[in-house]
């Protein structure tokens, strides 16, 4: 009996262990997959609060403080810990898959993205527990932000500072990867869309994080070290902090949009069998989205008073991209006409993106013109704006992708009739929410607003706003129970069940843990469907079998991340105590010390031999 | 059965009608009902995207039903492998080149407007007044007529009002849906911007930039009234000495108190006491009798401003009163509630314009 007991408590601990030292792109994806869920959830509970505190008019559910704790957390969260985190897994799950790679290039690195990220997420929302989070909003502007009592707004750039750098390797890690690790035959013309989305994405990680960095530290700075980059009355300027938020905040906003772009391109193509409508002006719109959307920053600062000229100049560039967004709308649309459409989960979130991105992109259009924004800015109306693009875009393709890949992931399909109640449940609660909050913002219902009053004909549409609120949080119990379902009862699945077209339906699901025996031979656009249709319905290898080259597992990205998040604590702390510089050096001394310990230790990973490959492969054939 | 649907579709287009209507929101709050010029240019604009982006929302919603339609795989349909099509050039020009037409179309106008209303040439010829965001109220200072008050602001109908915002804290941003369009009040420089009534009345105001835990607190007023009740009220308020006011016993009690109690040290209730220029500690109260609300959205009854001044906490969070004076018992407050709400300077009100 004992020994029973004690090989099953031997297994979780090596279950647990096998997550923590890692290096394996698909075991991350489920880590970003988990941590980011878990966050979402946070996040919308937090959502939760905000839609109760505005039921009825001077509600006092919440104090006002603890208000402004929540918006700024909402936001924080959904953005930098649940939508980007969730989108990174997806893009471990699937990315390396599609272009025939055994891994990313950096998989050492790619363990260390997730742990600071995760580490980071934590710091931040420690701060609920010791005081107060961060309060100033999630774009925590200098001014507000450099006054607010406590440390709140210390963990937020702490925080935000460890799970950034996380993401800027993660971005680094991918570009590598997809320029160096592409199969024999996968030119970058024909890779899928998701692929090209995350290279575009990552590009964008690239550029954008590092004014973020500056922006946190210049505030950092300012907060804890006495320096006056935004104190005006020590001739700094807050305008600046504006500027560099945005600059990296409006790529941001195309970091969680396009990654979407590509997940919805490869899940119309599956589901109506045909190829995508355009591949090549897909490919080179998303680039242009890309390189717009650095140009346009300014357009979130039209009443700041920067003048006519400035405020023309970004609402035309604004404007401008509205047709690339549109070039991939009806190439969408006429990559499905003339197919046959098959109506799943997956490809219901995709249905139901369309429209409701279409109404977000609109209402982005209208918020460009700047004399307009005027009247918008700051008010509900950006509030439904974002929510139409991020939810609409960004959560809904989160559902597809999962629903398209959960087979490939996990080996189990996602329950197919809860996918389904699921979906509706949040769609329709998502249009409660939000599309009658265009109208609360333009009868004068500023965001952020703790309280709004009696008789300011704002009661209706806040209260219809909340009961939506309230379906879209049934909707994910829903999905949470469809996969604590499909874990215990789901239908198993085969390595290709959706009849896909590209190389990750060519393995079994879930994959082996080295991915591919062979690397295989790419010969055109959806390589899967080209040998469907002219071979044998198998991927012809593109090497011949040999030892495979895999690295080895390693408890230091956790280490490192641990070592960040103490002296985090040391950071914000110091101004009050001297004794935290000891946190501070020593978490960072220890940091940096496994920095040292991994440049030095030579590790060669280690050899899956031929022939375990060859009975693998003979096993496949049976 | 049709019976059934019949009926609820006429209850469905009524409904609708109805929320249609009560949709635009509350006069003299909401943009969607114009009453100034900057307003109006703005509605303007946003009818004109609107119009021209549901053309592109209804496009696409056609060709979507009719791809659902035609190309949906019903229950029992064969399998079948469609021509898989690489793209086609003409369509995607066009997809391409009609945006860019629309794009031009909303553009032009949107770069017409934002240089039109920038102009501030005229603004010597109008009166100017400087208003200084604070947490979490307004003081407004007539350049040129050497007054000062807080919170309503008074404004001459049918005639450029310029405002020259400035903070003294944090950011916030000035915003009066009805009238115009918002601009942020900054730390670092005046931002300059004009008001232009069409009507009169009290238009309601907002701060539109998260300032703390009062935020949503931070309402103010334009009360819109005639040339020549502009005039008058003017006059008053820079003939008004609190001094000389006749105050009755319990008010003069309270006006003794009000020092007492050390509510001087940051309200003036004598619009000259301060040179121009700089702003007082808290609001001014020359004028809080004739107040539409006060602190932001409170009805000014008695009840409300004794709560108020024995504890500002509970009514406003995070405002800069709370604990700045010793305690006033119930007594005290009534007295110099009872006082404020006797300083009525002037017959010109916000009262007299509220519908």
């Amino acid at each position: 009996m004992s020994s029973i007991a004690a090989t099953g408590k031997r297994s979780f601990g090596s279950f647990l262990w096998d997550y923590l030292t890692t290096v394996d792109h698909k075991k991350i994806a489920h880590l970003y997959l988990a941590g980011g869920g878990f966050f979402f959830i946070l996040g919308g509970l937090e959502a939760l609060i905000i839609r109760i505190q505005l039921i009825k008019p001077q509600n006092d559910f919440i104090s006002a403080g603890f208000y402004n704790e929540m918006i700024t957390m909402h936001g924080t969260t959904m953005i930098f810990l649940a939508g980007m985190p969730i989108l990174i897994g997806l893009m471990n799950a699937a990315m390396p898959l599609q272009i025939g790679a055994r891994d990313v290039a950096f998989p050492f690195l790619n363990a260390l993205s997730f742990w600071l990220f995760f580490f980071g997420g934590i710091l931040l929302n420690v701060s609920f527990l010791t005081g107060g989070a961060p309060d100033a909003g999630w774009t925590s502007y200098a001014s507000l932000a450099m006054q607010s009592p406590g440390h709140g707004v210390d963990y937020y750039i702490l925080g935000l500072q460890i799970a950034g750098a996380g993401t800027l390797m993660g971005g680094i890690n991918f570009i590598a990867t997809i320029v160096t690790m592409r199969a024999p035959g996968m030119t970058y013309m024909r890779m899928p869309l998701f692929a090209w989305a995350t290279f575009i994405t990552s590009v964008l990680i690239l550029f954008a994080f590092p004014p973020l960095t500056i922006n946190l530290f210049l505030l950092m700075f300012d907060r804890m070290f006495d320096t006056a980059f935004f104190n005006v009355a020590l001739g700094g300027n807050t305008i600046i902090y504006q500027h560099l938020f945005w600059i990296f905040g409006h790529p941001e906003v195309y970091i969680l949009i396009l990654p979407l772009f590509g997940i919805f391109s490869d899940v119309i193509a599956t589901f109506s069998r045909k190829r995508l409508f355009g591949y090549t002006a897909m490919v080179f719109a998303t680039m242009l989205i890309a390189f717009l959307g650095f140009m346009v920053w300014a357009h979130h600062m039209f009443t700041v008073g920067l003048g006519p000229v400035a405020n023309s100049i970004f609402a035309v560039g604004t404007m401008a991209i509205a047709v690339p967004t549109g070039i991939k709308i009806f190439n969408w649309l006429l990559t499905m006409w003339g197919g046959q459409v098959t109506i799943n989960s997956a490809m219901l979130w995709v249905l139901g993106f369309i429209p409701t991105f279409t109404i977000g992109g609109m209402t982005g259009v209208m918020l460009g013109s700047a004399v307009a924004d005027y009247q918008y800015h700051d008010t509900y109306f950006v509030v439904a704006h974002f929510h139409y693009v991020i939810v609409g875009g960004t959560i809904f393709g989160i559902f597809a992708g999962l629903h398209y890949w959960w087979p490939k992931m996990f080996g189990r399909i996602l329950h197919e009739g809860m996918g389904k109640f699921t979906f509706w449940v949040f769609f329709i609660g998502f249009h409660l929410t939000f599309f009658i909050q265009h109208f609360l913002g333009l009868m004068g219902m500023p965001r952020r607003y703790w309280v709004f009053l009696h008789d300011q004909g704002l009661e209706l549409g806040n209260f219809i706003s909340t009961i939506g609120a309230f379906l879209m949080g049934v909707g994910t119990i829903v999905f949470i129970v469809n996969i604590v379902y499909t874990a215990v009862k789901g239908e198993k699945a085969s390595a290709d069940p959706w009849d896909g077209r590209t190389l990750e339906w060519s393995i079994s699901s879930p994959p082996p843990y080295y991915n591919f025996e062979q690397l295989p031979l790419v010969r055109g656009l959806d390589p899967l469907w080209i040998e469907k249709m002219e071979g044998d319905g198998t991927i012809p290898p593109g090497e011949p079998l040999d030892d495979v080259h895999m690295p080895s597992g390693s408890f230091i990205p956790f280490l490192m991340g641990l070592g960040f998040f103490v002296a985090g604590f040391g950071f914000i702390y110091q101004t009050d105590n001297g004794l935290w510089y000891l946190a501070l050096y020593g978490g960072m001394a220890f940091s940096i010390g496994c920095m040292v310990v991994r440049s030095l230790k030579d590790d060669f990973g280690y050899y899956i031999p031929k022939e375990e490959l060859q009975k693998a492969l003979e096993g496949e054939a049976k | 059965m049709k019976g059934w649907m019949g009926k609820f579709r006429a209850l469905f287009l009524l409904g609708s009608l109805a929320f249609i209507l009560s949709a635009c929101g509350r006069d003299n709050l909401t943009a969607l009902v114009p009453k100034g010029y900057g307003a109006d240019i703005s509605m303007q604009l946003i009818i004109l995207t609107t119009v021209v982006m549901t053309f592109v929302l209804l496009v696409v919603m056609v060709l979507y039903v009719i791809v659902l339609m035609r190309y949906r795989k019903k229950k029992g349909d064969p399998v079948i492998n469609p021509e898989q099509v690489e793209g086609n050039k003409t369509l995607e020009a066009v997809w391409t080149i009609i945006p860019i037409i629309l794009v031009v179309i909303m553009a032009v106008p949107t770069v017409f407007a934002t240089f039109h209303l920038a102009d501030d040439a005229d603004a010597e010829d109008h009166i100017n007044i400087d208003v200084t965001g604070n947490q979490y109220w307004w003081h407004y200072d007539y350049q040129n007529e050497e007054i000062s008050t807080s919170q309503d602001l008074y404004i001459p109908v049918n005639t450029k009002v310029y405002v020259h915002l400035i903070t003294k804290d944090v950011l916030h941003s000035f915003w009066v849906p009805s009238l115009s369009g918002k601009l942020d009040v900054n730390p670092e420089n005046v931002n300059t911007m004009y008001l232009e009534a069409y009507e009169e009345g009290v238009y309601f105001g907002k701060c539109a930039e998260l300032c703390g835990p009062s935020h949503s607190l931070m309402d103010f007023k334009i009360v819109v009234v005639s040339q020549e009740e502009y005039d008058q009220w003017v006059a008053d308020m820079q003939n008004f000495d609190s001094e000389k006011l006749e105050l009755d016993a319990v008010a003069q009690e309270g006006k003794e108190l009000f020092e007492e109690k050390a509510c001087l040290n940051c309200h003036a209730t004598d619009t000259q006491t301060y040179s121009a220029g700089s702003v007082p500690i808290g609001p001014d109260l020359t004028q809080f009798g004739d107040r539409s609300r006060f602190a932001g959205y409170l009805e000014p009854t008695k009840e409300n401003l004794v709560q108020w001044i024995q504890d500002p906490e509970s009514l406003k969070p995070g405002n800069l009163m709370t604990g700045a004076y010793p305690e006033v018992n119930d007594d005290e407050a009534d007295k110099i509630a009872e006082y404020l709400l006797q300083l009525k300077p002037s017959e010109v009100s916000a009262e007299s314009k509220e519908d």
